[in-house]
């Protein structure tokens, strides 16, 4: 395969071009798509390919259209519709919540809906308790959704594409932080499977598991951390429904400790999952207790210095990963 | 509009099967047969048969909570619809669904709904899938009243009216949301008065004369077909039950029920068939025979199916298996 590196943001936009080129079903749905390119340029150039048909843009009216996707997808074509941020998810709450991801069920699996959702997550632009949420931790506790999760361009473009040809429900989170990160994508064709975690290093005193943005900060701990001589082994699930769970246990069966970095909210979210898994699951081999750095259940705030309040960082990693490597039972 | 004997007898087979069907299903449910909650579509049955009887096998319908009556006018087996308000395997959702979640995607049912106003979207989708794939098919969102004040109406008639989409918005007036006049909790006079908003056309018709809303739907439907975009059909009803089966109905008096029902929209064509000698008694009671033999024999095939394995709980909730 070619070494070539390209930003996350045309990672997603050739993983749509692609896919568009290769089936017709797909189109895309959503606000401002076509001469924004959307409100990050995920979708730019797009419409100028495809045109009018293939390039929907909506008025505001995100439980219409994103309704309207589902019942398109119902009947067999491949929508992918944007929602803008993930915050607005309450505005289409009912077709996110009781339609789209419940019809089949309800329907005794007759029919199935092949929609994927794009959506905005994330902290780290001041863009205060509207524009900033994380919230995959809700989508991933309704029933119906598969929940895609990316860190970096190979993974991006690999998933999308995958998402896009799944014939269930997807909601693909794109951090706003990462767009314009870059990574290594071959251009020739490749797809990853859903429900694969990514070992992203290699180590024995403490698993760390991590997802899109707090990939980048996780790894960054682990180079400090590996300076004192404490070696994790950093873990990208990638997807959280499906979750890939053999990986992450296995891996604390190697390493005895469990650090949990989610950036979504603590209470009732995904760190609070993970946790319970690793409790049930690998309860033996535990060393420590597991430690969770997660956004406090709070909304996040606009100013740069609350913002960095509550976000996970490297320091508040490191200082829980020390606190398992060093933890000692109390007899 | 020419509308000929065959189509007139067809229609009243198809309401009087509803109403038999939604009679026998009001016995089931106080005979414990029925679990859940049961909406029953007595009195409405001119609204689902005028305009499902101006559609084909191929054009889809999305349905509400009071929605048994649009399933079996669309074409669905009263045998498996039957069997899914019983819970049972043979269901036409295996048991998943139950009254408010009947399905039928091979006739067109692209389902119904247990929230007001929650499948205008998707099938407002199923008509943006049409005009994507370019055929000439047709999507009927059924909604009440009380559904003209939730956002999901806004929005998909206005997405309907840009694109130009295929769709009927068949708004059923029964003139009550649950318990609420709708008079109450609406400033303008008649439901079609919102088409305006939207800059569609928007039609009220008596709902309780089956011919009336055939004729303006085959209207509707035949502007839709054309590329011509939606119409807001409202059909002005009423039902013959509470909102749901137990509801006390305290909202309205004995008078307005009694007036409901000698508005019956089967009544009122059996008696328009013989006056103008479109058929006898004879060939009226006959048909009235042969739907109460159907609808036994639905009755008891719910009855002796078997139940759905527990085990399938856990199934159909994606194509892959359950994670």
């Amino acid at each position: 395969m070619s070494k070539r590196e390209i930003l996350f943001v045309e990672a997603i936009r050739e993983a749509l071009r692609e896919e568009m080129r290769r089936d017709e079903a797909v189109f895309l749905m959503g606000e401002d798509l076509r001469i924004w390119g959307a409100p990050l340029g995920q979708t730019k150039g797009i419409w100028d390919e495809f045109g009018d048909k293939r390039v929907l843009d909506t008025p505001i009216s995100e439980m219409g259209f994103i309704g309207a996707g589902a019942g398109a997808a119902a009947l067999g074509s491949r929508p992918v519709v944007e929602l803008m941020f993930i915050d607005f998810f309450g505005i289409a709450g009912e077709q996110i919540f009781n339609q789209a991801p419940k019809l089949r069920y309800m329907f005794g699996g007759r029919m199935k809906v092949p929609m994927v959702i794009r959506t905005l997550i994330g902290a780290g632009m001041s863009a205060a308790a509207h524009h900033s949420s994380s919230a995959y931790s809700i989508i991933a506790h309704m029933p119906g959704w598969k929940c895609v999760i990316p860190s970096n361009p190979y993974d991006a473009k690999g998933l999308l594409k995958t998402a896009i040809r799944d014939d269930d429900p997807v909601m693909y989170f794109e951090h706003k932080m990462l767009l314009n990160t870059k990574g290594e994508a071959p251009e020739e064709e490749y797809t990853i499977p859903l429900g694969e975690a990514a070992i992203k290093r290699e180590g024995e005193d403490a698993t760390v598991v991590a997802l899109a943005w707090m990939v980048h900060k996780a790894l960054k701990a682990a180079d400090t951390l590996s300076e004192e001589g404490i070696n994790i082994e950093v873990i990208d699930p990638r997807t959280i429904v499906p979750l890939d769970k053999k990986t992450i246990i296995n891996s604390v069966k190697k390493t005895g400790r469990l650090v949990v970095v989610d950036e979504d909210h603590e209470r009732c979210g995904l760190s609070a999952e993970l946790s319970a898994i690793v409790a049930e699951e690998a309860f033996d081999s535990l060393k420590a207790p597991i430690k969770r750095v997660a956004t406090p259940t709070v909304p996040i705030p606009f100013s740069p210095v609350l913002e960095d309040a509550v976000i996970p960082n490297e320091d508040r990693i490191i200082k829980a990963v020390k606190e398992v490597t060093s933890y000692k039972a109390s007899k | 509009m020419e509308i000929n004997k065959e189509k007139l007898l067809e229609m009243y087979r198809g309401m009087f099967v509803i109403r038999h069907f939604e009679t026998k299903t009001k016995e089931l449910f106080a005979g414990g047969k029925i679990p859940g909650f049961v909406h029953l579509y007595s009195g409405e049955e001119g609204v689902a048969v005028g305009v499902c009887s101006a559609l084909r096998k191929d054009d889809y319908i999305g349905s509400t909570h009071r929605g048994h009556g649009h399933c079996i006018a669309k074409g669905g087996d009263v045998k498996y619809i039957m069997a899914e308000l019983y819970g049972r395997e043979t269901g036409c959702c295996r048991g998943k669904g139950g009254s408010m979640h009947i399905a039928d995607f091979d006739v067109g049912i692209m389902g119904a709904s247990g929230i007001v106003g929650g499948s205008i979207p998707l099938i407002t989708g199923a008509a943006l899938h049409f005009k994507y794939k370019e055929t000439d098919q047709v999507a009927v969102a059924f909604f009440g009243d009380g559904a003209t004040n939730q956002g999901s109406f806004h929005e998909s008639i206005n997405l309907a009216a840009i694109w130009d989409l295929p769709i009927l918005y068949v708004c059923e007036n029964n003139k009550y949301a649950e318990s609420t006049s709708i008079s109450s909790v609406m400033r303008v006079k008649t439901v079609a008065d919102r088409a305006e908003a939207y800059g569609v056309p928007g039609i009220t018709v008596d709902g309780n004369d089956v011919v009336a809303v055939y004729e303006a739907a085959s209207d509707a439907v035949e502007r839709a077909r054309k590329g011509k975009g939606p119409t807001l059909l409202e059909c002005e009803t009423c039902r013959h039950h509470g909102h749901f089966e137990g509801d006390s109905g305290t909202y309205r008096t004995k008078e307005m029920v009694e007036e409901c029902k000698k508005r019956c929209p089967i009544k009122r064509l059996g008696k328009f068939l013989e006056d103008e000698g479109f058929a006898t008694k004879q060939e009226i009671e006959d048909i009235e025979k042969d739907v109460e033999r159907e609808i036994a024999e639905a009755i008891e095939f719910a009855d002796k199916s078997p139940w759905p394995k527990p085990e399938d709980a856990l199934k159909d909730v994606f194509v892959t298996p359950y994670y």
